[in-house]
């Protein structure tokens, strides 16, 4: 429980909990968007751990966004934590029902069968009027427990509220981790059989894993529609998901943590290159992808171990 | 009603062979490599470009109509070499051996990085290439018109689907090739050069991606963005037949055309979707494709 990584995770969160209000506006808003998009990107670690890399992970995000934002225009919920937690169980729901299609396959076929089904719920939301067609539409200002903040503390409010969820989420997300269905991640992208002579069900395993990533995916989407205040069909485009497949990729399926600081890098490298590079950020996008997959196999996170195994070493 | 069936055949007839086209070299790509080239999105778009301004600055001069054709190939041939030289010599031989996965991953970075060269090059204009699509002509077939052009890409999506099975049953190169696609680590053994069968193999894929993207320049306004669209509507396509499988590209490309000109003419709502329901649906029942071999289970 007190391990240093947690007391370290415990550290930060509390620090940036009570820095908050002094940090310049656009870091907050910056920092906001990228822990909820964090929350995704914690759900591809858990598949990526297992060799599973989904290129729909939108299609969760979306559903999340979309369900808050869909409840907050048509019903008369404004509760941010009943919004949360419904938008979970939807996207949990729906992560469920496809898990049944997508658990059954592997490597190529599962990215690309996400992808289609990621697609179909971006083809049904650009279609149809009712869902806000191409513009989408505007989500409600939320409440907190019956209050809702003002304008300066709306944004506020909202980054306490993905600091909050994310230190949960990265601490659910390393328990299981430990647990023996999340330690056999690795052995089911060795060998699967192996897994199946224990007498364990992999197709199981993994769709327990979908399930999660994509509860995670919808809690992500969920606040990114609150902190934005707009949702639109480009949620759920397959172009989404790559990001998220980026971010992995950095962050690499190492660590927890490396989730969030590679989601914020990712924000910050993007904010920085869209101001230098309009138009043509991708290229320094892509670069960035091709040197982390060349160089930093193992993404960010293996950084931290790599320095730690070097402390050790120096012990004869 | 019979014209409504009329119509449908003939407008998935003409999807499906741009569809094939596009398709083909993802397949022979994969069924080679086992890679998924995510890049395969950009060659279209390159294609797309280069026939839309050369060939446009062609017909502008008034020369003869039949070299404006030739010089879309040529110009996809020179996109597809220079592009696939690039990306297959300087990128992929060195993530070779990786996961699948990674090697996908490398193939998108390398579309991103692409997608802008695209606007570095030709900026965010749009482009249109009209000339052929006037010079093809109409044909009226019982009240209902066909474009000469289209007939045209029919008849060369099937000329090219009958060039590619016969070059890898008939041909040396294409035996080798079927050899490399069964085993990669035999054929080695059996003193075929892999690397150089890798390299042909992705230039020639880089072409029919450039190919693909020419042919249609005049059926679509050249913009960004092209190549996205291309890439997913591809992979259904190649999924529904069954990855690397030749024959799988050609009735992939048939049942999607024909499904969605289906869903155009009957239910307009399910226009741009369809394709990935039918890809979801193939994958339920036959879960690598249709044309796919038995794959044994490696323990």
């Amino acid at each position: 429980m007190w391990t240093r990584t947690n007391v370290l995770g415990l550290l930060a969160f509390v620090a940036l909990e009570i820095a908050a209000p002094a940090l310049p506006a656009w870091l907050v808003s910056l920092a906001t968007i990228a822990f909820a998009n964090a929350l995704v990107v914690l759900g591809l670690v858990i598949l990526w751990r297992a060799g599973l890399v989904p290129f729909g992970q939108a299609l969760f995000y979306a559903t999340g966004a979309y369900a808050v934002a869909l409840l907050g225009r048509y019903t008369g919920i404004r509760d941010v934590f009943l919004l949360l937690a419904i938008a979970a169980v939807a996207s949990g729901c729906v992560a469920f029902l496809v898990g049944f299609l997508l658990a059954r396959y592997r490597e190529i076929f599962f990215a690309m069968l996400s992808l289609a089904l990621s697609m179909i719920l971006y083809g049904v939301l650009v279609k149809t009027e009712t869902l806000g067609s191409t513009d989408g539409f505007h989500v409600e200002a939320a409440t907190f427990f019956g209050h809702t903040p003002q304008e300066g503390g709306r944004e506020l409010a909202m980054f306490w509220l993905v600091v909050a969820i994310s230190a949960l989420a990265a601490f659910l997300v390393s328990l299981y981790f430990r647990t023996v269905a999340g330690a056999l991640a690795v052995p089911v992208r060795d060998n699967e059989i192996r897994i199946e002579f224990l007498g364990l069900s992999v197709d199981r395993l993994i769709h327990f894993k979908l399930v999660l990533a994509g509860t995670l995916a919808g809690v992500g989407g969920a606040l990114a529609a609150f902190s934005v205040g707009h949702v639109d069909p480009n949620m759920s485009y397959w172009t989404t998901s790559g990001g998220f497949v980026f971010v992995t990729i950095l962050a690499g399926a190492g660590s927890v943590a490396a989730a969030f600081v590679a989601s914020f890098l990712f924000e910050l490298i993007r904010s920085i290159a869209v101001d230098i590079l309009p138009g043509t950020w991708q290229i320094f996008l892509g670069s960035v992808l091709l040197l982390t997959i060349l160089f930093l196999p193992e993404g960010l996170g293996s950084l931290a171990t790599r320095f730690k195994r070097r402390g050790q070493a120096k012990a004869p | 009603m019979l014209l409504t069936a009329f119509a449908i055949f003939t407008d998935g007839l003409v999807y499906a062979a741009y569809l094939f086209v596009v398709a083909i070299g993802l397949t022979l790509i994969f069924g080679v490599m086992k890679i998924l080239n995510v890049a395969h999105g950009s060659f279209y778009a390159f294609g797309a470009y280069g026939a839309a301004i050369a060939v446009g600055l062609y017909f502008n001069q008034g020369w003869p109509a039949a070299g404006g054709f030739l010089l879309m190939l040529l110009v996809a041939m020179v996109i597809g070499l220079v592009l696939g030289l690039i990306i297959e010599r300087g990128l992929l031989r060195l993530v070779y051996g990786k996961d699948e996965i990674v090697v996908v991953l490398v193939t998108y970075a390398a579309f991103l990085i692409l997608e802008d060269v695209i606007i570095l090059l030709w900026g965010t204009n749009s482009y249109a290439l009209y000339q052929p699509l006037v010079i093809g002509g109409n044909v009226e077939v019982s009240s209902l018109i066909l474009s000469g052009y289209d007939i045209g890409l029919v008849v060369f999506a099937a000329a090219l689907a009958l060039l590619v099975t016969w070059a890898l049953k008939r041909t040396r190169y294409g035996r080798l090739l079927t050899v490399v696609i069964f085993d990669r680590e035999t054929a080695a053994a059996f003193g075929i050069n892999v690397t150089v069968v890798y390299t042909v193999t992705f230039v020639l894929g880089a072409m029919l991606g450039a190919l693909g993207g020419a042919v249609m320049a005049p059926k679509i306004s050249v913009t960004l963005g092209i190549g996205v669209e291309v890439i997913v509507l591809a992979f259904a396509v190649v999924a529904i037949g069954g990855m690397g499988s030749i024959e799988g590209a050609l009735v992939g490309a048939l049942i999607v055309g024909l499904c969605r000109a289906a869903a155009v003419h009957l239910v307009p709502q399910l226009e741009l979707f369809v394709i990935y329901v039918v890809m979801a649906l193939v994958l339920v029942v036959r879960p690598y494709g249709l044309f796919t071999r038995a794959q044994p289970r490696k323990i």
